[in-house]
């Protein structure tokens, strides 16, 4: 950069008070590289010879023709290739009438690009730009529209009507938004509840057979819903979305629990909420060698043995334990519902109702 | 009437049909003012084509959907033809898009025009914006049309996730669930708002119809009027061009409307639609099928949201444990709480970027020459760390996947994203405007000294020079031409006061233009020719010697 126009620079740049210029901090450069002005345009083979230009004629003319052949196949595709219970018909109806559309729109595009392109005249093209700013007359004008509105309807002078208009626009809306409140019940105290009662046997997930304690070996796991959930009852997926349990039998020596869930466990079974305290999906991942239950959606490790507290992932709570025990044909039987909300956080989950 | 006979005579057909309607509603004034209108041609132009098109696209598949699809959550048993699911329980809406996809022709393959429409909609939207911002497009007067552009991307994802949520199969029931815990975190409204939402608890039987109405109703209409403000203002504007010799910020140089831009874009809808068939004629995309009907017990490993979804699932991801504190007895979950803030706060900053930037150049002038993004070095480099900080929360949502692929543990990749979350951005920042600085060094060079030629010569005193060639006026003006900003003091203010706001002025202008590279002046570059002119006189006289 020469010294001469590094002094322009300078000099709008360093001292005295602030003044005024539309372009900022740009500094314009008084010895500029001059424009030269638009690249005269250069002439393609169509401009310059008639065997080119030919050639391309007959090059659009087969493209649209290929879009029409396309658009007949597609057509002809629909009853050629029905569906049935087989599902290579489905793929071949997808595949065959899809070619014959593509071919269709394809040929139809790319020959008018092409068109476009070699046949039509390339040369560029300039034409003024005017400001956005409207002229300075209009702008009185506008002005002038908006005073006379002003006088002839009194809005600045009536203040009275003025500030009653707003008052009268703030609330026109409301009631529009009160009615959305039937979207749903007040969530009451159903976060808190599940459909594990005391004494509930335990069920596998999805048919509903009860389980004896003998039948789970030790690594085991078996996915879990309350007995007399069935997926004919209206409520079905709600009750199921917060009941979900996974039960695990583990040698009962490396269980760590606390003085008061000593006896939630049976002989090294334990029942855990299915429901990640994360966000809420499915905890089905168990790792039979570290005894880890994982959350597939963000990672959310829990540690069964003890007391499944989080060990990884974004969840910070554990997960909420069942207490159980064996009746005396040895079925396995809920003592009670949970005894915290399951699932993710919500901000009065430890409010006492 | 006699008019109109002799029009058809003359010119048959396209005059017929023009006076036809001229006659009717008189569009002949319309013609006039835009039939010649100018738009400047660029690849990158295109981007924002692909958009629009993908939205039409959108539009014609969706409509076809709404034929045949379903919204109701009521539980049927599935007696259609797919084998494995026969006599399952599930929603309504699931088996009707099982209808859709195996029992009605085509239906599949609408389907999955539908599916990959939105993917490739939000992405040309996505990279139409990165183009936007990397060549300052937005500058004034364009910033209003920056934020209803903003809008539209938001729109898209919102439009995408509705969409998803519709078919009612395993994962989208999942990404419900999701988005439903993220609600319960919020304080005090939460579980108000997830009651409103899901018609009581979750899942409930009002979800799918709900969004429904948004799917199809409420964002479309959005959609729309946010993109005829788009292009209105587009039309207003003009579009912007490239620097180039003999473009101005008071021209626009390009081609006519029509026929060529008509041709050209009313071609390139043809080609992204077919594009958009191929694809979905050849490739699968959200098998429902195999994921069964939403149930909110299993759920499959490794499952990933579309892919704009990704960045906020990563987002998730990123979140230490135990975030989550009491304040009281109240439950404050920041585990979910901050990758929304986060999020949010992203989504603001690039929205109102425009006008940072304003504030800091304090340009009031219009701006319609594009810049080369190297030569708005910082501005490129804060966008690089933006895509940077965006693509590390999206690959946050794959740590899953990387630690399997990559045998690495979930704890090791969990770190390095989260750490990556801070360090890359800056990295990015710092590499990329070492880069900017380094290209505009270089064209500094070229248009002082030519471009290098390849060609070696031995100057008599045994020295080697390479022959550089200069480059010819129309290359060189694209080199010097771009606007030269220079830091500003804190200046003080009528009471001679200086403001805090005058000191973060001059500390932003500082951060932007204190390393600027001034374009090339053609007073340097003729006391360069002359040095030039003398070592050519050497080159011509070695040339000679060695014949
Ligand atoms: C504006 C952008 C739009 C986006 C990004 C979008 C996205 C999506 C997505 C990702 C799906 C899931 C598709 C699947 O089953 O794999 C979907 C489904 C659906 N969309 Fe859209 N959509 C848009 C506009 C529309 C419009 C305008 C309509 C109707 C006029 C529509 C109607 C439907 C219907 C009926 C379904 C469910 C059909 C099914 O899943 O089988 N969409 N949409
Ligand atoms: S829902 Fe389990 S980790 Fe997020």
């Amino acid at each position: 950069m020469s010294e001469q126009s590094k002094e322009v620079a300078k000099s709008s740049h360093t001292s005295g008070a602030e003044h005024v210029y539309d372009g900022g901090l740009n500094v314009v450069h008084q010895d500029a590289v001059k424009d030269p002005g638009i690249e005269p345009h250069r002439v393609r083979m169509t401009d310059k010879s008639k065997k080119h230009e030919k050639a391309a004629v007959r090059q659009v003319v087969l493209l649209f023709t290929l879009s029409m052949l396309g658009s007949a196949f597609a057509l002809y595709a629909y009853f050629a290739f029905p569906l049935s219970a087989d599902l290579i018909t489905v793929r071949n109806n997808t595949l065959f009438l899809g070619v014959g559309i593509t071919l269709g729109l394809l040929g139809i595009g790319i020959g008018a690009v092409h068109w476009a392109k070699t046949l039509m005249p390339d040369n560029e093209v300039a034409e003024d730009r005017h400001p956005i700013r409207s002229s300075e007359d209009k702008r009185a004008a506008a002005i002038e529209i908006i005073n006379l509105a002003n006088q002839e309807s009194g809005f600045s002078r009536r203040k009275l009507i003025r500030r009653t208009l707003y008052g009268a626009l703030a609330l026109f809306p409301l009631p529009g938004i009160i009615i959305f409140a039937d979207l749903g019940p007040n969530p009451g105290d159903k976060l808190r509840h599940t459909a594990w009662k005391p004494g509930t046997r335990l069920t596998q997930d999805p048919f509903g057979t009860p389980i004896k304690a003998s039948e789970l070996t030790e690594g085991s796991v078996f996915h879990v819903i309350p007995e007399g959930l069935n997926p004919d009852q209206e409520d079905y997926l709600e009750q199921k979305s917060k009941a979900a349990v996974l039960l695990v039998r583990v040698d009962p020596q490396i269980l760590k629990e606390s003085p008061e869930k000593k006896d939630w466990s049976y002989q090294g079974i334990v029942a855990y909420s299915k429901i990640c305290t994360h966000v809420g999906c499915p905890v089905a991942l168990y790792e039979q060698v570290t005894h880890h239950l994982l959350c597939p959606c963000h990672q959310s490790t829990f540690d069964l043995v003890d007391g499944c507290k989080v060990i990884f992932g974004p969840a910070s709570r554990p997960l909420p334990q069942l207490p159980i025990y064996v009746d005396e044909q040895g079925y396995l039987r809920a003592q009670s519902d949970f005894l915290e909300p399951v699932g993710p956080s919500f901000w009065d989950r430890s409010v006492k109702a | 009437m006699s008019n109109t006979a002799t029009a058809k005579k003359k010119n048959g057909f396209l005059a017929g049909t023009a006076n036809y309607v001229d006659e009717r509603v008189g569009v002949a004034g319309v013609l006039k003012e835009f039939g010649r209108k100018i738009f400047p041609d660029h690849w990158s132009f295109m981007l924002g084509e692909v958009a629009l098109y993908s939205f039409l696209v959108l539009l014609l598949s969706g409509t076809f959907l709404t034929f045949f699809f379903q919204p109701s959550m009521t539980d049927v048993i599935y007696n259609g033809v797919y084998a494995p699911l026969k006599g399952a329980h599930m929603s309504i809406a699931y088996a009707s898009s099982l209808d859709i996809s195996f029992e009605v022709r085509g239906g599949l393959l609408m389907r999955q025009v539908h599916h990959w429409s939105a993917l490739l909609f939000v992405a040309a939207a996505g990279l139409h914006m990165l183009r936007v911002f990397f060549t300052g497009a937005f500058r004034k007067p364009r910033e209003l049309n920056w934020v209803v552009g903003f809008v539209l991307f938001v729109l898209g994802m919102a439009a995408g996730f509705t969409g998803y949520s519709l078919p009612d199969d395993l994962l989208s029931g999942n990404g419900l669930r999701i988005i439903d815990g993220m609600i319960k975190g919020v304080p005090f409204i939460g579980t108000w708002i997830s009651s409103l939402l899901f018609g009581g608890e979750f899942p409930g039987h009002s979800i799918v119809g709900r969004l429904y109405s948004l799917h199809i109703m409420l964002v479309p209409a959005l959609i729309l009027v946010f993109l005829a403000i788009h292009l209105v203002m587009l039309v207003l504007h003009k579009h912007t061009h490239y620097s180039a010799a003999g473009r101005k910020d008071s021209n626009i140089v390009g081609y006519p409307l029509m026929p060529v831009y008509v041709a050209k874009a009313g071609g390139f809808f043809f080609i992204v639609f077919g594009v958009i068939m191929l694809i979905a004629s050849f490739f699968t995309i959200n098998p429902i099928w195999n994921y069964g009907g939403y149930d909110p017990s299993p759920v499959s490993a490794g499952t990933q949201p579309d892919w704009y979804i990704g960045w906020l699932d990563g987002a998730l991801r990123l979140a230490p444990s135990h975030l989550e504190f009491m304040a009281g007895n109240v439950t404050v979950s920041m585990n979910i709480l901050l990758p929304l803030i986060i999020s949010l706060v992203f989504l603001a900053l690039v929205a109102l970027y425009p006008f940072f930037e304003n504030w800091v150049t304090g340009d009031k002038r219009e701006h319609h020459v594009l810049d080369r993004p190297r030569n708005a070095p910082v501005r490129t480099a804060i966008g690089a760390a933006g895509v940077t900080f965006y693509a590390v929360l999206w690959a946050g949502a794959s740590t899953d996947l990387i630690a399997t692929n990559f045998k690495m543990s979930l704890n090791q990749v969990l770190l390095t994203m989260q750490v990556s979350l801070i360090i890359l951005p800056i990295v990015a920042f710092v590499v990329t405007k070492r880069i900017c600085l380094a290209l505009q060094r270089k064209d500094q060079e070229i248009a002082l000294h030519g471009r290098e030629s390849g060609r070696i010569v031995r100057l008599p005193h045994g020295e080697y020079i390479e022959v550089h060639e200069a480059a010819n006026e129309y290359d060189l003006f694209k080199l010097v031409d771009y606007k030269d900003y220079q830091p500003t003091l804190a200046r003080p203010n009528a009471q001679g006061k200086i403001t805090i706001r005058a000191r973060m002025r001059a500390a932003a202008s500082s951060f932007y233009f204190k390393d600027s590279v001034s374009p090339t002046t053609q007073t340097a570059i003729e006391a360069n020719a002359h040095h030039a002119h003398e070592i050519e006189e050497q080159v011509q006289k070695a040339i000679e010697n060695q014949k």
